[in-house]
């Protein structure tokens, strides 16, 4: 495995679609460990943050760096996730086999193991309910090894007890040492999972706290607004 | 002969397994699996390559192979016939009127339908897949075995259609073959002379026989999107 890729700093990131700053000057670094949750209302630029740090998308300006040649070691998790039109299985080993894992087959055991999708493992993915879906996306990213994952609003689709299955889930990854930058519009949901709040408006850094202090003393206008739930 | 008894003894050709009627049918599906396959060979990689690759002039050549489709199968005849008749530019290769060359013309009808097929399936599987695989770093031509695959059922009818395209043509297979008897007759070339001949038995029974094909590709490119369906969601 070699070194951490960690810290993983973003630099002045900015993003410019038709003149318009989707994301600007924003600047955050994320050590090893813990659960680092995006909140912010819709448009403020939260899943193109993470869509930047996993080099889907180049920034307009600044950079993302990261502390060792990170190829291939962090994975992401989409809001929708992409199912192949093959059997649970196949899924993990097609993401295995595109990183050329020596042991895609017996690696993808694993991970149908850890996530308890034997049952599953041959069926069509595409046929699965909204939860069985991001627990295959999940276990197709955790399957790859990542140093560091990124998930979109992993639970924005689900019922309330699929919900609680993944944020169990992703508990669960974060004590085993993945690091996690996820987002949510989930404000319950950040406080429950997040050790540490990224806030976002209009695309722009507002707050970078420990989760504890953001929620119980908000130090911006802004936040205070969004937590009381009024529109910003 | 009247229309009865024409279909009396065109059931009794196929029911004895005439040899010379299966001769017929046989070098017809000959020919048409060999073009399908050719085209396949060269149509999936080449539609693959045209969904996946953005050059000034992308859209003028979708649109012309989209177009070619439509291609008349006598203009392909024509194509082909120039190609291979003595002064033209594989002349030298002798091979017109031979089944190989039947195989050329249809080849060109079915190409246009894989190659544009091909294109549209992998267009709209990249749309919703790309996320997913550039995350993996499958992008470009690396991600063209995923899409492959992945638009199998969708390919398949595809390749179905082709085959059906071609194995009914008649006007390119009669300019380029030639319609020679146990040599280069197809069903329907034979169905077209045994019409006008008045042998009506023979044209009766192969047509039965392509009906009865045309029929069985269309079970199984409906059995293709129902299997695609419930596989594939």
């Amino acid at each position: 495995m070699g070194a951490s890729i960690l810290p993983l700093r973003a630099d002045g990131l900015a993003l410019i679609r038709d003149g318009q700053r989707l994301l600007d000057n924003m600047s955050f670094v994320i050590p090893q460990g813990g659960i680092t949750t995006i909140v912010g209302p819709n448009g403020a630029g939260k899943s193109l943050t993470l869509r930047l740090c996993h080099g889907l998308i180049l920034p307009d300006e600044g950079n993302v760096s990261w502390a060792h040649d990170a190829r291939l070691r962090h994975a992401m998790v989409f809001q929708q996730p992409v199912m192949l039109r093959r059997s649970v299985r196949e899924n993990i080993v097609h993401a295995l086999n595109a990183v050329a894992h020596r042991s895609p087959q017996e690696r993808a055991n694993e991970a149908l193991a850890r996530f308890n999708l034997n049952a599953l493992a041959d069926r069509p993915a595409r046929l699965l309910s909204g939860g069985e879906r991001q627990k295959l996306a999940i276990a197709r990213a955790w399957a790859l090894e990542p140093e560091v994952l990124f998930l979109d609003e992993p639970t924005s689709q689900l019922d309330p007890a699929a919900t609680r299955e993944i944020e169990a889930l992703i508990l669960a990854l974060s004590q085993e040492g993945l690091t996690i930058l996820m987002t949510t519009h989930d404000l319950g949901q950040a406080r429950r999972l997040a050790d540490r709040i990224l806030f976002f408006n209009r695309g722009r850094l507002i707050e970078d706290r420990d989760s504890a202090s953001f929620f119980d003393a908000p130090e911006t206008p802004q936040a205070r607004a969004f937590l009381a739930g009024e529109l910003i | 002969m009247d229309v009865t008894s024409a279909f009396a003894e065109a059931f009794s050709l196929i029911t004895r397994l005439d040899t010379g009627f299966l001769a017929i049918v046989g070098l017809s599906l000959r020919v048409t699996f060999t073009a399908v396959a050719l085209a396949a060979l060269v149509g999936l990689p080449l539609g693959a390559w045209l969904a996946m690759t953005r050059f000034p002039g992308r859209s003028v050549l979708v649109v012309a192979i989209n177009a070619l489709m439509g291609l008349p199968p006598v203009v392909a005849g024509l194509i082909v016939f120039l190609m291979l008749s003595r002064s033209g530019p594989l002349g030298g290769w002798g091979l017109l009127f031979t089944p190989a060359a039947m195989v050329m013309a249809q080849t060109l009808l079915v190409l246009p339908i894989v190659v544009s097929l091909t294109r549209a399936t992998l267009e709209e599987l990249w749309t919703e897949y790309r996320d997913h695989l550039t995350s993996l770093g499958l992008t470009g031509h690396r991600a063209i075995p995923t899409l492959l695959w992945d638009g199998r059922f969708a390919l398949a009818t595809g390749l179905l259609a082709g085959f059906g395209r071609a194995s009914a043509e008649v006007g390119a297979v009669l300019m380029v073959g030639g319609n020679i008897a146990h040599y280069t007759r197809t069903m329907t070339t034979a169905i077209a002379l045994e019409t006008s001949k008045g042998d009506l038995p023979l044209a009766l029974g192969l047509g039965i026989v392509l009906m009865t094909l045309t029929l069985a590709i269309n079970a199984a490119a409906y059995a293709a999107s129902r299997i695609g369906a419930r596989y594939a969601g």
